[in-house]
């Protein structure tokens, strides 16, 4: 299985590594440090690929798996390889890496070297979440990644920058530190191992799977973020620059999802059946507020973080109905959450480095200035809002559709959300592009780049080729999800009674 | 008492530590004042032949001196990382001391002579010996803190340490004298080999226990016996107060663990509850306390409290997992709170220590290296990976989990989210401060090099810790 295809895992995590190192030491001016971390992100991306032709989609195994001790007398290894699951995650960190250096080519002026460092560190780390198969591996990718992140925030970001840099770190840390809690509960309950594949095929007393649940609900439902724990996202979103949005909207909000998926419904079965209710409701939950709160926003960047939160709502909406559509339509909604969304804020940042300003107020007519920069806009607001022939759309009807084979009514409540975002994203791009100019200053604007033009192509291409032809993205999943399905659907929920007997 | 030629080897490397500490004393008045230094080097030779002596005898297990003295591989695991540690502070104090103007050639003295404490410490198989080290340690401790003699907060640390550390003492020695009183013995494996059955039930047993648990718990500064700490930290010079986080609370756990696993592991339930108590309430307090502090040497005080009851955890576990975990914890909190320290001398404010939060403004700006050894320590002693303070703490929850206390590692790592927002302060102000002219970075190329090699230590325990690992595996306390 895959036997010629060497360690490209370890090629994908250590490339960017090994690029961080090398610009440590590089004496050179910007301009060389800007080109060297977009070579090696690029090399990156370009390495990624055969992963996608080389993948076997017919099997839920684990594929491209290396095996290596790291701590043996803790039976810890350096485990890595991809499934259906992950693929599509590694794929996507790989191609917005590129884009995020590209994008921070003239807006980030100061400290270029420490930001390219920090932006190489971080693909480093979510490559390795997405691609880790030992828990131990996992958790030490999961919580490094909040290291450059917190710098990308703290030091790049706007005026309100400290705050929100430890809003985000503390809240993700609180969330992690739980998690790491469940993982040690884990290793002792069955054979002593961390091994992620061995742990999630073997039972668990019901009490471990309760407890270990909520752990992993706090861990993840943070980082999604589900409501009520949306609270650091719109703070982190608008003080962050615009990599360090685009970072987290795209791929570090997945990794809520994904651990939903790969530890969560595996490893707590029972729990995750007993529970599921109560995740579905918060989830419509943040669809409905995310969408009313995103309908208040001044603020562009508030704006489409709030709407993240209504877009994740479908994720975990998706993922707990315990169909194949709900959990594959959550898959490819995360996909294109991270493409749509990714590109919304790189054009937010476009705009904000002509004119400083995020304030949807100080906007109008932009349209008649910047011809490009408004039909881009006008694409990625209308991807977002899932208009048919677009990504958004087919991840958005295959979760509702699965949420309507089993709670109909929140199914509705659901749709509600997709309305408001429409009503919101409308709105937005009403106010910003069309209508007169309305300050003489805006009129003078200059066009959308080469170098911007660039960047947002390959996410336009992707928006509309997953939103006409879906299945060679879906076909990858078929497999991994089935096996996943049939494990969930496989264990009864759990007896109360059971729960509050100890172990 | 006969004594053997073995006895000699056994204690080859106390004996080498205390005969150059003498030797520094009588060559000390010979040296002109700008020469003191030489005697520095004296230190580094005492230490490495000290290590080399303690290699040599590595996996010994033996007691000596007619059981008074225990040469085991736990002990000597402990040693290594006094002789690491000490030769730090001397390599921190060498351009330290010639800036204050407080270079005279017996402070090393008394830096070996606490080491040799330390050592007789951690080696002590009766509860005589383990006084005797003790003594030696804070007496050099004391001396050591109050080395600033013309600074008021120096000389006030140590009459604190002073009273508050004879106090303590005398608690623990009325323990002592009490388990003599119950046993007719001092010897551990004799008094362990009492603690059976009709014995436990004499409540005098259980007071002796609290009474030592009271004079340790005030050498590894466990709440609520930390009051010196602060103001000890704050006033002595830092490469003590580096020492003296470092060396004294390694040391102390060491003797903590071997009297209570070995000598009263009979009544551990009764001395279990006791300690998470203590474990408990020193974490929250240590954490919620640092955070309020606008000091550096008094954060790091706090974070050395919080530091002590994680570590706790790994006495209160008490089987072989926890006791490794414990000694894991001791080797990379040595390093990472060495480096912290270092970091903290070599900021200067108006000719002063600059050992304000707020000094370390735009840190980052002056000096990338620094800044980033200091980012290492901070986010390593807040235990975040891939640094080595998360391979620390996450034994210490590993055995507690293994142990069935998963609430007490549900409360560690919530008061650990707590202690990220104290030492994440530091690297906001170092990176996302603007930079502070008045402070100024002292020229010390001895402490670049602790720096260089504590991050470099923290890294690579963060990464690779399996051969230390495995080492200190095969180091773990054996029960005699």
């Amino acid at each position: 299985m895959n036997e010629n295809m060497g360690h490209i895992l370890t090629v994908l995590i250590f490339l960017p590594m090994a690029g961080a190192i090398v610009l440590a030491f590089f004496q050179g001016n910007d301009a060389g440090v800007r080109r060297i971390a977009l070579g090696l992100s690029v090399a990156a991306f370009l390495f990624s690929l055969p992963l996608l032709w080389n993948f076997d989609a017919s099997t839920p195994e684990m594929q491209f798996v290396e095996r290596v001790p790291w701590i043996p007398s803790f039976h810890i290894e350096y485990a890595v390889g991809v499934d259906g699951i992950s693929l599509l995650f590694v794929l996507l960190t790989t191609l917005l890496s590129p884009i995020c250096i590209l994008a921070s080519w003239t807006s980030v002026t100061a400290r270029v070297k420490e930001f390219m460092i920090a932006i190489l560190v971080m693909e480093a780390a979510m490559i390795g979440v997405f691609v880790s198969l030992d828990f131990v591996l996992f958790y030490v990718f999961w919580e490094a990644m909040l290291i450059p992140m917190y710098l990308i925030i703290g030091v790049w970001g706007g005026p309100n920058r400290i705050y929100a840099a430890i809003k985000f770190f503390l809240y993700t840390l609180a969330g992690s530190l739980l998690l790491l809690v469940a993982i040690l509960v884990l290793y002792f309950s069955g054979e002593r191992t961390f091994d992620i594949l061995h742990l999630m095929n073997q039972p668990y007393p019901a009490a471990v799977q309760f407890w270990v649940f909520w752990a992993f609900f706090f861990a993840f439902a943070i980082k999604v973020p589900m409501f009520p724990f949306h609270t650091w996202l719109p703070d982190a979103h608008v003080e962050a620059p615009t990599a360090g949005s685009v970072i987290l909207a795209s791929v570090l909000l997945k990794m809520g999802g994904y651990g939903f998926l790969r530890f969560c419904l595996p490893m707590a079965p029972q729990a995750s059946r007993s529970f599921n209710e109560f995740i579905l409701v918060l989830s419509v939950i943040a669809i409905l507020y995310g969408a009313y709160m995103a309908l208040a926003q001044t603020d562009l960047k508030k704006l489409i973080a709030y709407s993240s939160v209504s877009h994740m709502g479908f994720v975990t909406l998706g993922i707990f109905v315990f169909n194949a559509q709900g959990i594959e339509g959550a898959l490819l909604q995360m996909v294109n959450h991270g493409i749509t969304t990714g590109a919304l804020f790189l054009l937010v940042g476009m705009i904000y480095d002509r004119t400083h300003s995020r304030l949807i107020a100080d906007y109008g007519g932009i349209a008649r200035p910047m011809p490009r920069y408004g039909a881009m806009l006008g694409i990625f607001a209308l991807s977002s809002l899932g208009l048919p022939g677009m990504n958004s759309f087919v991840g958005e009807f295959l979760v509702l559709l699965g949420v309507f084979m089993t709670h109909a009514g929140l199914a509705v409540a659901a749709t509600l959300g997709v309305i408001l975002a429409a009503v919101y994203l409308l709105w937005m791009v009403q106010r910003i592009l069309f209508g007169p100019v309305t300050k003489s200053d805006n009129a003078r604007l200059t066009d959308l780049g080469t170098r911007e033009m660039a960047i947002l192509a390959p996410l336009v291409v992707l928006v509309f080729a997953i939103g006409f032809y879906p299945d060679p993205l879906l076909s990858l999943m078929h497999a991994s999800v089935a096996h996943l399905l049939a494990q969930v659907n496989a264990a009864a929920p759990l007896q109360f009674s059971e729960v509050w007997i100890r172990p | 008492m006969t004594f053997s030629l073995t006895d000699i080897g056994a204690v080859l490397p106390e004996i080498l530590v205390a005969v150059y500490a003498c030797a520094i004393l009588l060559i000390e008045p010979f040296l002109p004042k700008e020469r003191q230094d030489v005697l520095a080097y004296f230190g580094f030779a005492a230490l490495g032949l000290a290590f080399w002596a303690t290699l040599r005898i590595l996996w010994a297990d033996l007691p000596v001196m007619n059981g008074m003295f225990i040469l085991d591989p736990f002990a000597n695991f402990f040693k290594l990382i006094l002789y690491v540690a000490s030769a730090m502070t001397i390599l921190l104090s060498m351009e330290y001391l010639k800036r204050e103007g407080i270079d005279r050639g017996e402070y090393y003295a008394f830096i070996l002579l606490a080491t040799c404490g330390m050592m007789i410490l951690v080696s002590g198989a009766d509860l005589i010996t383990i006084f005797l080290g003790l003594e030696l340690m804070s007496i050099s401790f004391y001396i050591l803190a109050g080395f600033k003699r013309f600074e008021e907060k120096s000389l006030e640390a140590a009459a604190k340490y002073f009273i508050l550390g004879s106090f303590s003492s005398g608690i623990l020695v009325f323990g002592i004298s009490l388990l003599y009183g119950l046993s007719g013995t001092t010897n551990l494996q004799a008094l362990a080999a009492h603690l059976h059955g009709a014995e436990l039930q004499n409540p005098a047993w259980i007071l002796a226990m609290i009474l030592l648990v009271v004079g340790f718990g005030f050498k590894i500064a466990a709440v609520p016996f930390h009051m010196w700490a602060p103001d000890v930290y704050e006033g002595a010079p830092t490469p003590v107060t580096a020492f003296l986080s470092v060396g004294s609370k390694a040391a102390s756990f060491a003797v903590f663990l071997r009297v209570f696993i070995e000598a009263l592991g009979g009544i551990q339930a009764d001395w279990r509850f006791l300690l998470i108590f203590l474990s408990v309430v020193t974490i929250v307090l240590g954490n919620v306390v640092a955070l309020v502090q606008t000091n550096i040497k008094r954060m790091l005080a706090y974070s050395s409290i919080a530091h002590a009851g994680y570590a706790l955890i790994g006495l209160i576990v008490g089987d072989a997992l926890g006791v490794f975990s414990l000694m894991v914890y001791m080797l990379i909190y040595a390093f990472m709170t060495v480096g912290a320290f270092g970091v903290v001398m070599l900021l200067r404010r108006a000719g002063i220590e600059g050992d304000e939060i707020r000094d370390f403004a735009g840190l980052a700006r002056k000096d990338k290296l620094t800044a980033f050894a200091m980012l290492i320590f901070m986010f390593s002693l807040a235990g975040i990976p891939p640094t080595a303070g998360f391979v620390a703490k996450f034994y210490i929850f590993m055995a507690a989990v293994n142990a069935h206390l998963t609430w007490l590692v549900v409360l560690g790592v919530v008061f650990t989210a707590v202690s990220a927002y104290f030492y994440l302060r530091v690297v906001m102000v170092m990176y996302m401060k603007e930079p502070d002219e008045a402070v100024q970075l002292a020229a010390a190329p001895g402490v670049v090099m602790v720096l260089v090699v504590a991050a470099a230590v923290v890294l690579l325990l963060g990464i690779y810790p399996s051969p230390f690992l495995d080492y200190a595996q095969q180091a773990v306390l054996r029960l005699h």
